[in-house]
């Protein structure tokens, strides 16, 4: 291991990247894109759900509790309909995501102290939207037969009881933005994304313009090559980092409750194994298309999908978890989140620590050995 | 002309299929795709894990906790016996929520006065947390309105003790039906979203760096020095990636029927032709990539950041009704979103053209203008 030599392959890298400042420019405004576009743009939360009632009672009953469903926010009443067939073709076209159907016998069976229903017609294709969506409107109807049978209880005397309230406190993240989970869980996609995307290339691209051969006639070393190639990119990826958290706490106020050193130190093991991965797939393909969709299909979609970014573990099936054990981001996701939204020290988060450091040696010494492999 | 564009077809066919790693690169990101959102995307929250911190040890308290062991959504993984051990479940992740019965609750509920449950949620997954708590009141509302029965028919018969009356109050119940997709699994909606997602990314790719990698390497002067005209190098350029994606399309169909049992209740006709429209629009913005790209490496990062955007505001995993109103009339251009739309529409709803016209028709406009505009771009370049 030679530091001169080193230092020359991360200066004739820097080179490189300082020629080509489009692709450097595309690779810092990358995860800016990605950040507005998180932070403004995309939210699972749900309000404001389009509804289409269809009221065949027409009657005092009837209407207080359409007007309790135009009252609340998360309902959004387009023109009533005057059918079933209305309501059908509304979810077909996706202008309404509820259909709310009272019966015209809602209010007889009301008056004749019978149980009266509602119908709730959703568009279940978006099954997560369709839950939360369904919720709303059956928590609204408990409130108002909650109501109906109060009046009910003083017409006809019975005692008065009292319920047990149910008192709902949000920690970590109290006011239920998604933006607040999301902005952490997107660092570690951002950064495996990039990273590997970057470095993915740029082996491949020595063997493609035949340079690779001139650098082996060199005494140059695989590790020297690698740690080169690397420094050069891992500057990229730090400057990512910065932006990414810079962004996050000011523009979006994600609060930072957790040490910044744990974080910074994190991400940069974190950002260096996925360098390494990038280099590995590089070395071992030899083609830069190849390399690029190969490091997209493995860097973005489990980082994405598998790290609990967004969609929880927890619910997936066995298998899928033990998987996920394999994806390193999913372990940088679970410091991020904890040092950002609940403020653990390193104490609770040794494990995903010590998870990092390991795939970042192992997937650096495959590297350097396939590299060797190559060489010889 | 005609044997010209083929031999550029069959050039670029030769090249990217020669590789037998390229060739499983065609085939392995629809299948782990499909695998993945199909087995292992799930956004609906089932099985909430509770710590239970009883402070009470009362009976009122032991049939709650019953109520919360009885109902499917709740698994009560803990009991803590303090404060700091029960916050201790959720810095770890350990649990979802924390059920908290206060000292006097039996006492309370005993003496006829109002008593209270704290529940504690972890909100770092706002999407979970708010699903999480709203069950969590139901089952405690379904627990005071059941105790609520029980005493109301003590009470009653109790003050006629000969003549039980069977007590009557009128109530509301909703009826739930979800159509489409009855049983309201992700699986459903995310799979047919996945063909648009595929499509638009191999063939984007493979667009733009199939000409890049000419100018890189530098046969791009000698393809110009051929009698080969632009739109002959175009069409040659475009036509076996179009094929590549419509194999592609078929593809994922076919192991969404069989794989995921998901039917295809639209017209299988449609599905193609607007597939075809897609196709214009993304092998458009692929050539458009390549004339601003002198380098593989600027190609794909530019493929990043123009997939990246079409990608998250096409309705595909984030719902375009919830983004702000600016941002959705961004997505008007976006060919994703139309084709998102059509493809659900096939797959769950099983509409045909007389519903989905208008995002066949905004495909078609856009696929001829983003086409038509590289075309141009590619033949002043190419001059």
């Amino acid at each position: 291991m030679n530091f001169r030599r080193t230092k020359a392959v991360a200066y004739k890298e820097v080179l490189h990247i300082l020629r080509d400042s489009r692709s450097l420019y595309m690779a810092l405004a990358i995860p800016l894109l990605l950040l507005l576009l998180f932070g403004y743009a995309l939210s699972l939360d749900v309000d404001r759900v389009p509804t289409l009632i269809l009221d065949q009672d027409r009657t005092e009953s009837s209407r207080a509790l359409v007007e309790q469903m135009a009252g609340s926010r998360y309902f959004r009443l387009l023109a009533p309909a005057e059918s079933y067939r209305d309501i059908e073709r509304s979810l077909d076209r996706n202008q309404a995501l509820l259909g709310v159907v009272i019966p015209a016998n809602f209010s007889a069976d009301l008056r004749a102290n019978r149980t009266a229903k509602v119908q709730i017609l959703a568009d279940g294709s978006d099954s997560n939207t369709a839950n939360i969506a369904i919720g709303y409107a059956e928590s609204l109807i408990a409130l108002y037969s909650a109501e109906v049978q109060t009046k009910a209880r003083e017409r006809i005397g019975a005692p008065e009881i009292t319920g047990i309230d149910p008192r709902i406190r949000v920690i970590f993240n109290s006011d239920l933005k998604s933006r607040n989970y999301i902005v952490p869980g997107l660092i570690a996609v951002i950064l495996m994304m990039v990273s590997s995307v970057l470095t993915s290339l740029c082996v491949a691209r020595e063997w493609e313009s035949g340079t690779m051969e001139q650098l082996l006639s060199t005494p140059l070393r695989p590790a020297e090559f690698l740690i080169g190639k690397l420094a050069a990119y891992f500057a990229v990826g730090m400057i990512d980092m910065v932006i990414a958290i810079v962004t996050g706490l000011w523009l979006f106020d994600v609060p930072l409750r957790g040490s910044p050193i744990l974080l910074v130190v994190s991400a940069a093991i974190f950002c260096f194994g996925a360098l390494c991965w990038g280099i590995m797939l590089s070395t071992v393909t030899r083609n830069q298309v190849l390399a690029y969709q190969l490091s997209m299909l493995t860097s973005f979609l489990p980082a994405f999908l598998l790290s609990g970014f967004i969609y929880s573990l927890e619910n997936m099936p066995q298998m899928i978890q033990l998987v996920s054990r394999t994806v390193p981001a999913r372990y940088l996701v679970t410091i991020l989140k904890g040092v950002f939204l609940k403020g653990i020290g390193p104490s609770l988060l040794i494990g995903e620590l010590a998870a990092l450091v390991l795939y970042s040696v192992l997937i650096f010494i495959y590297a350097q050995n396939k590299m060797r492999q190559k060489v010889a | 002309m005609w044997q010209r564009i083929l031999e550029i077809v069959r050039k670029e066919l030769k090249q990217t299929l020669r590789e037998p790693r390229m060739r499983a690169m065609l085939f392995a990101p629809p299948i782990i795709q499909m695998l993945i959102f199909g087995f292992a995307v799930n956004l609906d929250v089932e099985n909430a894990k509770v710590v239970w911190a009883d402070m009470d040890q009362g009976w009122a308290a032991r049939e709650l906790r019953a109520a919360f062991d009885g109902s499917p959504q709740f698994t009560v993984v803990a009991n803590a016996q303090t404060e700091a051990e029960a916050q201790n479940y959720l810095d770890r992740s350990e649990a979802d929520a924390i059920i908290r019965v206060p000292p006097a609750f039996t006492k309370d509920l005993d003496r006829g006065r109002a008593a209270e449950v704290q529940i504690l949620v972890d909100g770092t997954n706002s999407n979970t947390a708010s699903l999480v708590a709203s069950q969590a009141a139901q089952v405690v509302n379904r627990f005071t309105q059941d105790r609520l029965r029980t005493l109301q028919r003590q009470k009653l018969v109790g003050r006629a003790v000969d003549r039980p009356i069977a007590i009557r109050l009128p109530r509301v119940v909703p009826e739930t039906h979800a159509w489409f997709n009855p049983d309201l699994r992700s699986r459903r909606y995310f799979v047919p979203g996945i063909i648009v997602n595929i499509i638009m990314l191999v063939t984007l790719t493979l667009t733009s760096m199939a000409i890049v990698r000419e100018k890189e390497i530098g046969t791009m002067e000698q393809l110009m020095v051929t009698p080969i005209r632009p739109y002959e190098l175009i069409l040659g350029k475009t036509l076996p990636f179009a094929a590549i994606g419509l194999v592609q399309v078929a593809f994922v169909t076919v192991l969404a029927m069989v794989i995921f049992g998901i039917p295809l209740r639209g017209s299988p006709l449609l599905l193609g032709f607007t597939s075809l429209l897609f196709i214009i629009c993304s092998l458009g913005l692929g050539l458009f990539i390549s004339t601003i790209s002198n380098t593989q490496q600027q190609a794909m990062m530019s493929t990043l950041f123009i997939f990246q955007p079409l990608f998250m505001l096409s309705g595909f995993s984030f719902p375009i009704a919830n983004m702000p109103t600016v941002i959705q009339w961004s997505t008007y251009i976006n060919p994703m979103r139309y084709f998102m739309e059509i493809t659900r529409g096939l797959f769950l709803k099983g509409v045909g053209l007389e519903v989905l016209w208008p995002q066949t028709l905004a495909l078609a406009v856009l696929g001829f203008a983003i086409l038509g505009f590289s075309v141009l771009r590619f033949h002043k370049r190419l001059d």
